[in-house]
């Protein structure tokens, strides 16, 4: 399962994981996709996550409950999820197969998703002497 | 095209394989023909006035078409190939078209000529029954399929014309435009059929991408109606826009379309409406974060 090279990379960008997906990922891939950023959401103490998904042009049903599901446990493990860059075709695709993204916020792109995430993460108050 | 030729194709083989006498009868209902040319011609312009057709066309005009028609029909009649009066027929359809006639008016004047000259070919041989009976077996389907020819021709034309419109209009239909920085206005105005409504959200899907918007007006003050299928498209644009991160605001719900999606129970819960596009725009300022405050600081809008 964990064979073959990474199809998505996990950065850390401050409070932050930055995760995008490169191509389409098979449902095996997937669920590497989710271990991964979930452990690395611990790992790293990040409060907040953009998983990126622009590179993608279809999103099927299985994708769409995974990101969901990341987002609901990334939550649970105490970061904010936010999906960015997902295209109008996709976008529309999504809503005419009857699929959402729960309770998951939405940004256009990695520039919005990141202010979400600070309008989202209140930084705890920086100690002061 | 070829979807109308196929009637006129059923009926060429009847005049296509003719006995000998057949044969030698359409030479000679040709010659007939153009023998009373003006005669029948006259006649024919006076059932066509007394029937007001082609109001629509001076006395002149009148002359000259229906030479031409009656060239052609008799051209028709002797040769066999409807091509140069399908040519003939589209040529005149585009003419008149702009002035206003109607189908019914050209169908009607073609089944006139057809019936002066079956009159006339009464005349001739009322002597001779069963000969009379033989003009009529080469005649008639020749006349019917010109007919036809005449009709589709100008429905093509119409419907050409039509969708030439349509082309224009959707050209037109939906701007996006740019109010402030990641504020869009989408102004709708006429009719949202399928198409259009389909057309409006890749508009609006991509126009969210291209200005990346972060709230998007829709005003749909101009909007006389709208079916269920358009609404539930509405509602799943709105939905696909919070996927890529932008919030829709729809203003100018007539009463009507109110009812409309009440009654249909179309899911408005998560559309977020506001009654005209000056409370929209207040609104998504609000949104944005943008504080619109008059010089003289009486307050704002």
């Amino acid at each position: 399962m964990n064979g073959g090279p990474r199809l998505f990379s996990i950065l850390r960008q401050g409070p932050y994981l930055i995760a995008s997906i490169h191509t389409a990922l098979d449902d095996s891939q997937l669920v590497r996709f989710q271990q991964d950023l979930v452990e690395r959401i611990g790992s790293d103490r990040a409060r907040g996550v953009v998983i990126d998904v622009a590179a993608l042009d279809v999103l099927d049903s299985f994708a769409s409950r995974t990101l969901r599901d990341i987002g609901e446990m990334a939550r649970l493990r105490g970061a904010v999820t936010v999906i960015v860059g997902i295209q109008p075709d996709v976008a529309f695709a999504m809503v005419e197969l009857g699929m959402d993204t729960g309770r998951v916020v939405t940004a256009l792109d990695l520039e919005e998703g990141l202010a979400e995430l600070d309008s989202h993460v209140t930084a705890p108050p920086a100690p002061r002497t | 095209m070829t979807r109308f030729e196929d009637p006129s194709v059923t009926v060429a083989p009847t005049d296509a394989s003719p006995g000998l006498d057949e044969q030698a009868l359409l030479p000679q209902l040709v010659a007939h023909l153009r023998e009373h040319r003006t005669r029948l011609r006259q006649e024919w312009v006076g059932r066509i006035q007394e029937t007001h057709l082609l109001q629509a066309m001076t006395a002149q005009e009148m002359v000259a078409e229906t030479t031409l028609v009656y060239d052609n029909y008799v051209e028709v009649l002797e040769t066999g190939s409807v091509e140069a009066l399908q040519h003939y027929a589209r040529d005149l359809s585009e003419r008149i078209i702009p002035r206003g006639v109607e189908t019914h008016e050209v169908v009607g004047i073609v089944l006139l000529l057809r019936d002066v000259l079956a009159r006339s070919l009464f005349e001739k041989y009322q002597r001779d029954f069963s000969l009379l009976n033989r003009v009529l077996d080469a005649y008639e389907p020749a006349a019917n399929r010109i007919a036809n020819t005449v009709a589709v021709s100008f429905v093509e034309e119409r419907e050409r014309v039509i969708r030439q419109q349509q082309d224009s209009i959707r050209e037109l239909s939906t701007p996006v435009l740019p109010v402030r920085e990641r504020l869009l206005i989408l102004p709708i105005i006429g009719v949202l059929d399928r198409e259009r409504a389909r057309q409006l959200t890749v508009q609006l899907l991509g126009g969210i991408r291209t200005h990346r918007a972060k709230v998007v007006v829709v005003d749909i003050t101009g909007v006389p109606d709208v079916d269920e299928s358009v609404a539930n498209h509405l509602v799943r644009t709105v939905d696909a826009s919070r996927l890529m991160g932008a919030s829709v605001i729809i203003t100018g719900l007539s009463p009507e379309i109110a009812q409309t999606l009440v009654t249909i129970g179309v899911d408005l819960s998560k559309m977020n409406t506001i009654g005209d596009l000056q409370g929209g725009l207040e609104e998504a300022e609000r949104l944005l974060g943008f504080a619109v405050s008059r010089e003289d600081g009486n307050g704002g809008p």
